[in-house]
């Protein structure tokens, strides 16, 4: 049931490939098993266990987002001292050498972009899981915006490496990455593993369907 | 089991539409939810293929150059993005050192291999031998490479680093920020169309399927 009277796929007895994207009859009632006629894939009306899926990796991301904040992710020593620095503890020390803008980056890729996605992507699973109508168009546009954003929070990983890889003046000077970014980048591995794992059309599907 | 090559589905919500011929930058959007259900391309199959062996030799640049060197009371040291991800590789931090050498080296590099082989034989509207399954890995590969976020990374490190030390960005760099533009055009989601601008070989699914089978028209 869509709003604008364009026919879904079930109504009309036919499927999607969620590979390859060709349109072929449905025939899983018949067939469970069908693949797809053009790659090979295996054709699901709606992607397995979607909202379990999506909504265990969300889970596994909110718990490791904790110690990924708690924790040092890199630690330098500078002429003799040495002080580790957590991922927030990175921005402030950026802001307060005046350096605003990459300040606001690392905010936006490393705190704002997770936090938001684990507030949408809740949202999302909780009304799906309803068979909510409400704001059908707005909650997939979220969606995409998840979808599309999601990966850049993987810039603190690589900032931390790149760094780490360049100041190695043993006695001098020595960055090193700690155990606070492991955490990290697996909250980033696994909020797009649950984004990728929700299927949007459930958005869209009445709770009997 | 019968296809419908003219028809599409949203990938979003599941609406059903007609394809349509676009014109030069039209895109087709849902009218439901408003995802993009295809464009048209300024790119042909050949013009791609020549796009990506140049992002081949961009990738190769990138990664044989440094991205960044510093200098601290004399002393150099530089780095190329393998051994950025490498640095990670020791104590308890080892295990992210597979994601990071993946999003911004192994990824980008299998993508690159496998359209420059599906695209030449492409060129002349044959499938590669493993298309089907070249095709389902560029999908699968898409959303974990990373040149951009790794172009934002050696920026972000560059002034993280200009404090405390004297900073160059290296000859990598200049590779890395054309490999970035090249791999947006060359391995988009419009990759997709190769399926339909190729014909099926001996051998795949589309060919071993029987012309009707037993399934409601």
């Amino acid at each position: 049931m869509s709003d604008t009277g364009a026919a879904r796929a079930h109504e009309l007895g036919v499927i999607g490939c969620h590979v390859c994207g060709i349109v072929c009859d449905d025939v899983l009632d018949e067939h469970p098993l069908a693949g797809c006629p053009r790659c090979g894939s295996s054709l699901h009306r709606r992607r397995p266990d979607s909202l379990r899926r999506s909504a265990a990796y969300l889970i596994a991301a909110f718990i490791l987002y904790i110690p990924a904040n708690l924790f040092p992710v890199m630690y330098t020593t500078f002429l003799g001292s040495g002080f580790a620095s957590t991922i927030l503890g990175g921005i402030i020390d950026f802001w307060n050498s005046g350096s605003y803008g990459i300040a606001l980056v690392i905010f936006v890729a490393s705190i704002l972009v997770p936090s938001v996605k684990f507030a949408i992507m809740g949202m999302l699973l909780l009304t799906s899981w309803r068979g909510s109508d409400w704001a059908r168009p707005q909650r997939t546009r979220l969606y995409r915006l998840v979808e599309m954003v999601g990966y850049w929070s993987f810039l603190d990983v690589l900032v931390v490496a790149i760094v780490s890889s360049l100041v190695e003046f043993d006695a001098l000077s020595e960055t090193q990455p700690r155990v606070g970014i492991v955490f990290f980048g697996a909250v980033v591995i696994l909020t797009m593993l649950s984004a990728m794992s929700f299927d949007a059309r459930l958005i869209w599907d009445d709770k009997h369907e | 089991m019968k296809t419908y090559p003219d028809l599409v589905i949203c990938e979003h919500c599941d609406a059903v539409y007609e394809r349509r011929k676009l014109g030069k930058r039209e895109v087709a959007s849902c009218t439901a939810c408003a995802s993009v259900l295809y464009r048209s391309t300024d790119l042909n199959v050949r013009e791609r293929f020549a796009m990506c062996v140049t992002a081949a030799i961009a990738f190769l640049i990138a990664n044989a150059f440094p991205v960044v060197s510093v200098n601290l009371l004399g002393l150099q040291s530089q780095t190329t993005m393998w051994q950025a991800a490498m640095a990670m590789a020791k104590g308890d931090v080892a295990p992210i050192a597979i994601p990071t050498a993946a999003v911004a080296v192994l990824v980008p590099s299998f993508q690159i291999m496998l359209l420059i082989w599906v695209l030449w034989f492409a060129r002349t509207a044959r499938r590669a031998p493993g298309f089907e399954w070249a095709m389902k890995l560029l999908e699968v590969l898409r959303p974990w490479s990373m040149v951009e976020v790794c172009m934002l990374g050696i920026l972000v490190a560059v002034i993280k680093l200009a404090g405390l030390l004297q900073v160059h960005p290296g000859p990598g760099v200049w590779a890395t920020a054309a490999l970035m533009v090249l791999m947006t055009i060359i391995a988009g989601r419009d990759v997709g169309q190769l399926w339909a601008l190729t014909r099926p070989g001996p051998g795949s699914p589309a060919a071993a399927s029987p012309p009707n089978p037993a399934t409601p028209a």
